[in-house]
């Protein structure tokens, strides 16, 4: 059989069948973020429009919770969490900050100690 | 015959498309990053291409989980982007090219690719934000645009190398094409980033550099590389360089002059990393 296994990545979970089978539901709810009437729809009645999309409990109080790695564990892909940031006023530093345990402004001081001074232009 | 004048890579992340609509290209944080783009700009006015080949990812616009391609080719006569949920303004369509899109597609499956045929998308901001750098003030209305999509979003991906021979099969495609028509590649994406999960915002400069020397002069090295080796140095969302060795791989064998680098860390959660490559005759 051929060997597809993805190699472990540590504080990574692969969005693989797998994950896309368990999280599609609550993918495809933050798919319709992208409309803004959806996006209202949602934060009018976050419960109703949860249920709309079937969630499980699980999904449901992650999403209450604004659990984001355990939204990840249960199937959620970040391309379609990122949709969430319209709706709750985040940016990918907020989110990244949520993710690692640290504050906006500390997540940010970890990318800047990792990149700046390493610019080359030419 | 057609012809590839040239290959620019160039990130598509939305804080830059949002860095455009506000005006903040001269600040600090912006300038180091925009300086390569009035040169590049420059390069395409002078030698002004008839047509882009955009290989971009879908970022959850059209090609969601319900029906997502592997390899997708744009046949439209125009793309319309939208609303992405988070604030990105759209901008006006974008004219497609019909006849290479087809002339493409049909040498494709003749050498034995099989890419999803879409004759109406809508693009993301990974084709967008690139048209807004490139020619910015909806200038683009002189250029036909060519969308050509990669799956960066679910596992399993296309494998680098396979990305890389995809885009040898188009540049073929190209080139054998019987119109005297100025051909420009736009890799876009990339380069180190991690969106999710609790390893999320780790760059590696070091690695983002390594692959545009290699881009440059031996992209097969990239190549032997794994998605999961490609997430391991440089993150979750490394692996949007796929799009970049479609670019390369389209340019050709031959070593391209490389005319312009550009790389700034970070930008939002990304190593930004811009080339502008001259194929040699």
């Amino acid at each position: 059989m051929t060997d597809y296994k993805m190699k472990p990545v540590e504080g990574t979970v692969h969005f693989d069948g797998a994950q896309s089978t368990k999280g599609f539901n609550f993918n495809k709810m933050c798919f319709s973020f992208n409309n803004e009437d959806a996006r209202q729809a949602f934060l009018a009645d976050p419960e109703a429009y949860m249920d709309q999309f079937k969630l499980t409990e699980d999904f449901k109080q992650a999403l209450r919770d604004k659990d984001l790695n355990k939204l990840l564990e249960l199937g959620g892909s970040i391309y379609y969490m990122a949709k969430l940031a319209g709706i709750f006023g985040w940016n990918m530093q907020v989110i990244g900050g949520m993710q690692s345990g640290r504050t906006t402004e500390e997540f940010q001081a970890y990318l800047d100690s990792q990149g700046r001074g390493k610019t080359t232009n030419g | 015959m057609a012809k590839i004048i040239g290959g620019i890579t160039t990130s598509h992340i939305p804080a830059i498309g949002v860095a455009i609509d506000k005006g903040l290209e001269d600040t600090p944080y912006y300038r180091d990053l925009f300086a390569i783009y009035p040169p590049i700009r420059e390069w395409l006015g002078e030698e002004k291409p008839d047509i882009a080949v955009l290989f971009y990812n879908d970022h959850g616009l059209e090609m969601w989980l319900d029906k997502k391609p592997t390899y997708a080719i744009g046949c439209a006569p125009e793309y319309q982007n939208a609303d992405e949920g988070w604030g990105i303004k759209p901008i006006p369509p974008v004219t497609g090219e019909t006849e290479l899109s087809w002339h493409i597609v049909n040498h494709l499956i003749e050498n034995d690719f099989d890419p999803t045929v879409c004759q109406d998308i809508k693009v993301d901001h990974g084709a967008t934000v690139p048209m807004t750098l490139l020619w910015p003030n909806h200038t683009y209305q002189g250029i036909k645009v060519i969308p050509v999509a990669i799956n960066c979003e679910r596992h399993p991906m296309p494998k680098p190398s396979r990305s890389y021979a995809f885009g040898k099969a188009i540049g073929d495609a190209i080139r054998c094409w019987d119109k005297d028509q100025k051909v420009v590649l736009l890799g876009t994406g990339g380069l180190s980033h991690q969106l999710d999960g609790p390893r999320a915002g780790i760059l590696n400069a070091d690695f983002d550099n390594w692959c545009m020397d290699k881009l440059v002069t031996n992209p097969e090295e990239i190549t032997q590389f794994s998605n999961v080796d490609l997430i391991e140095r440089g993150g979750a969302q490394m692996v949007e360089i796929a799009m970049w060795l479609a670019m390369r791989g389209a340019m050709g064998d031959g070593i391209p002059e490389e005319r312009m680098r550009n790389y700034v860390s970070p930008i939002s959660n990304t190593g930004v990393g811009v080339q502008l490559l001259i194929p040699q005759d």
